[in-house]
């Protein structure tokens, strides 16, 4: 690239190729800054969120409880305490059971779309993935409130139907899409040599895909797992709407819970800028920010490993 | 028929019924997963189809919002997705043809990429927090249009630039070579000969991005969006309603709505969404088909 | 700040969004969930007396009302509980000096299920159920059977912890020193508690009066055990004879002055009392409405 542009400028002054070169210079510019916009972009995120943040962190804050106690009790009179211990089980618990149903099934579909189905039946398969994925969050919460509440209730006969399980089921559709998505892409990406040797040998449909394609995915497949798992746990608002929101570490699957992300969403509007509650919520958004932003790395450098090899 | 070595053997026989087996189990897991897109269709259209009226569409509500339609949200939210759309597709496009065009592998194009990423991954309501601090607070907006659709923008400005990359991608490298070649600048090059053939792919990116913007809630409940007004937005500077909060609203908050009205805007987000789905999967499509290299 | 905020009002003119910005007057209202679909109501009537103004309405609750006011961002806060000495303080660190208007009066219903035998309850009980440490759990210790709701425990119906309506109940029944339960079900707008509750047997739920439907039932509350009961209903929220009544709010900075102070005397006019009444709330002095 640059012996290219040396050339350009070493033609004589005046020439028309001369305006080009500026003009290719000036748009090279203004690629870089969309180019760096993506990195300005997160710096900004974490300077404002820590910069709003910052007065809890650095006076109110006791880390211990912060992170270890079970009670959020910002707006007490007597003793507001900031225990985020619940919250954390309740994101934890809905997103571990979102994976539990996600995993198993996208998988599965992964496969079958990629291993079994072909022509346009694979086609419409697809598609009907991609929308499901398309399903925006706050419809999945209404969702849930409305439909899956009375179907909680009436199945398992218990008193509500707000809670891990209606929330985690919700969750577990909406990362499904992500990973099978993304587990298909890994799938494919398995050269089909592999396959074609497996099937010389006298290798089934099901020994192929079992014993050479799945170990030969493996790490695009826990790509797509980790992607899937970062989207159920930044979920907001169909958690929101789905899961009870009662800070309570849950027993069972019937009891109702409160995300992290939730009590962002619910709370944030109601507490006075600078006060230690707006601070604190600030403070959930870092601990949501570092937990996401490993899991995206993870997700990336095992992608970008299995691209590589 | 009778040649005896080819005929299937006991362990051949087994395996084939394991294989329909597991097919079948494989067949189904798929339905299962996407039964409920159907299912989901097929209730919100039945419980909200028959409130559904250009009435519905396109008057104000009225009666503390149990009556009348959903116009100033489904106009709010088309504020929203314009004004994102003006930031993030400049940058968005500006940003993947760097990546594909100009950058070369190393750790600065690695960490822009992280960066991508992690636009793509952070929760909703993180960026949420963040337009809230830096737009609404620190830039003195306020709650706005503005406010809420840069927080948009940046939320979903990995779209774009994933589907950019992709379509600039797949504009072969003998294009550029050859034009390189006839003494046209790195930028001639981009503009005469790469965008056009990637033009219908960035589209489709774009058209997807809106679907998203459409249905999102987190990240304007903060930055822009209201409750209720009784007016249509007329600057960026305004606030507005829209229509992910909308259904918020009318399915937590407000009391003695009718069942049906609910249903109602969910069917007209998800429809709205779904649509523009349908529209880029099937631009996608077509261009596969119009494909000539 | 302000600067800024004209600086970028003038840019978004100058690109031509802004169309005649000063012909329309703007009334940024936002605050209490309780108060906002009366607001709402309000908002929505006045654009008929008033066509040029325009009230914009949000909810969230009183502490975001209180904020966005002491933050100067809105020009009327609505609250059902008044100003805390913590956010006044802050006020005036900002140069905000929050006047109080009362609009009008709530009773905080006590909700159960429809098939609910109970059919008063006391505060003590009360506290005993939503407080911290409290004693009760289960609807048996109330002496009652509760059809369909096979455990018998209790499902805590709550609110969030910035809306007026928690911090009222708390006030008014657990008391100043006394925190709620954990693990209470807290919902996010006042309708949502009536819904879960109608839903569920086994619940029990506080919420405004006018949030009332027929599919629930509401308790009569005792002052004290043994005493006579009093119905929540306008009526006793009136007359201030019903325990777990407040006054609904709306602050203003300073003397409300021009199209706010005119909204605000519009709204103590029998029309937009009228408006409040027919909502399900109490006027905030005695009107005749048709």
């Amino acid at each position: 690239m640059t012996t290219k542009q040396d050339a350009a400028s070493s033609l004589p002054p005046g020439s028309q190729l001369d305006a080009d070169w500026f003009t290719d210079k000036f748009v090279m510019l203004v690629m870089f800054i969309g180019g760096i916009s993506a990195i300005v972009f997160i710096l900004s995120i974490i300077v404002f969120v820590v910069e709003q943040g910052g007065v809890f962190i650095f006076e109110t804050m006791d880390i211990q409880e912060f992170l270890f106690s079970p009670r959020w009790r910002p707006t007490s009179e007597w003793n507001a305490t900031y225990g985020i211990l619940a919250l954390i089980a309740g994101t934890a618990s809905v997103t571990g059971l979102a994976m539990v149903i996600a995993i198993p099934f996208s998988l599965g579909t992964a496969i079958y779309i990629a291993e079994f189905a072909d022509g346009k039946f694979r086609e419409y398969l697809k598609i009907l993935v991609e929308l499901l994925a398309a399903i925006p969050s706050v419809v999945w919460g209404f969702i849930g409130l409305s439909i899956m509440n009375k179907v909680v209730i009436d199945v398992f006969d218990v008193p509500v139907g707000l809670g891990v399980l209606n929330a985690g089921l919700i969750l577990g559709l909406m990362a499904a899409p992500i990973i099978t998505s993304i587990a298909e892409d890994a799938l494919k990406a398995v050269p089909d040599g592999y396959r074609e040797a497996a099937e010389a040998m006298g290798a089934s449909r099901w020994e192929v895909v079992f014993k050479v394609v799945l170990p030969a995915a493996r790490n695009g497949l826990l790509g797509a797992v980790l992607l899937g798992l970062g989207r159920g746990f930044g979920e907001t608002m169909a958690v929101l709407m789905a899961s009870g929101h009662s800070v309570h570490i849950p027993e069972s699957i019937f009891d109702s819970v409160r995300a992290l992300t939730a009590t962002i969403a619910a709370e944030l509007g109601e507490t006075a800028q600078g006060s230690e509650h707006y601070g604190a919520l600030f403070t959930i958004g870092i601990f949501l920010f570092i937990v996401t932003f490993f899991i995206n790395l993870a997700a990336d450098l095992i992608i970008r490993d299995i691209r590589k090899g | 028929m009778s040649s005896n070595i080819y005929a299937a053997t006991d362990l051949n026989l087994r395996k084939q019924k394991n294989e329909k087996i597991l097919r079948i189990l494989f067949l189904m897991m798929t339905l299962m997963l996407i039964a409920p897109v159907l299912i989901i269709l097929i209730t919100l259209i039945a419980k909200g189809g028959p409130i559904l009226s250009s009435e519905f569409l396109f008057e104000f509500p009225r009666n503390g919002m149990t009556e009348g339609g959903i116009f100033p949200a489904l106009l709010g939210t088309i504020w929203l997705v314009a004004v994102s759309l003006l930031v993030s597709v400049p940058l968005g496009v500006a940003a993947a043809l760097y990546l594909s065009e100009y950058s070369s592998d190393n750790w600065f194009t690695r960490l822009i990429n992280l960066c991508i990423i992690n636009l793509a991954g952070v929760p909703s309501i993180v960026h949420a927090l963040h337009g809230f601090g830096a737009f609404v607070i620190f830039a003195g907006m306020g709650t706005s249009i503005l406010a809420a659709s840069l927080t948009l923008a940046i939320m979903t400005m990995p779209v774009v630039i994933v589907a950019t990359k992709e379509s600039l991608q797949s504009v072969p490298h003998s294009f550029r070579v050859a034009c390189w070649n006839m003494g046209a600048t790195r930028w001639q090059t981009i503009r005469q000969v790469v965008l056009p053939n990637a033009t219908s792919g960035i589209l489709t990116g774009i058209i997807l991005e809106v679907s998203r913007t459409v249905g999102e809630t987190a990240p304007i409940m903060f930055t822009g969006a209201a409750f209720f007004l009784p007016f249509l937005p007329e600057s960026i500077m305004d606030q507005t309603m829209a229509l992910s909060l909308h259904l918020f609203v009318v399915a937590t908050q407000v009391p003695g709505v009718p069942d049906a009205l609910p249903y109602g805007v969910a069917l007209v987000l998800i429809g709205l969404v779904l649509l523009l789905n349908a529209v880029s999967i099937a631009f996608r499509m077509y261009l596969r088909g119009t494909k000539k290299w | 700040m302000r600067k800024f905020k004209i600086a970028m009002a003038l840019l978004a003119g100058s690109i031509g969004f802004s169309t005649a910005a000063d012909a329309r007057v703007m009334i940024q209202n936002k605050g209490s969930d309780t108060l906002v679909n009366v607001a709402q109501a309000w908002a929505e009537e006045y654009q008929k007396v008033e066509p040029k103004v325009a009230v914009a309405v949000t909810g969230g609750g009183s502490g975001t009302g209180i904020a966005a006011l002491v933050n100067g961002t809105v020009d009327i806060a609505n609250a059902s509980r008044s100003i805390k000495a913590k956010e006044l303080k802050l006020a005036k660190k900002r140069g905000i000096e929050p006047m109080e208007h009362i609009v009008g009066y709530d009773a905080l219903a006590v909700y159960v299920h429809k098939n609910n035998p109970m059919k008063s309850i006391s505060l003590a009980k009360l506290a005993e159920i939503y407080g911290e440490d409290g004693q009760i759990s289960k609807w048996t210790q109330l002496g009652l059977e509760v059809p369909g709701c096979k455990s018998q425990k209790m499902v805590l119906v709550s609110r969030q912890n910035n809306s007026g309506t928690y911090a009222y109940f708390r006030k008014a029944v657990l008391g100043k020193k006394r925190d709620y339960k954990l693990g209470t079900r807290d919902m996010h707008g006042s309708k949502d508690v009536v819904d879960l509750v109608e839903h569920t047997p086994c619940a029990i739920g506080y919420s405004g009066l006018a949030y009332a439907t027929p599919h629930v039932k509401m308790a009569c509350i005792n002052k004290a055990e043994g005493e006579k009961c009093t119905d929540p209903s306008v009526a006793t929220a009136s007359d201030r004879s019903y325990p777990i009544a407040r006054p609904l709010f709306m602050y203003t900075n300073g003397e409300p002055t021009g199209a706010t102070k005119k909204y605000l005397d519009w709204i103590m006019t029998d029309e937009a009392q009228c408006i409040i009444l027919k909502k399900g709330y109490a006027p905030a002095r005695a009107v005749t409405c048709n």
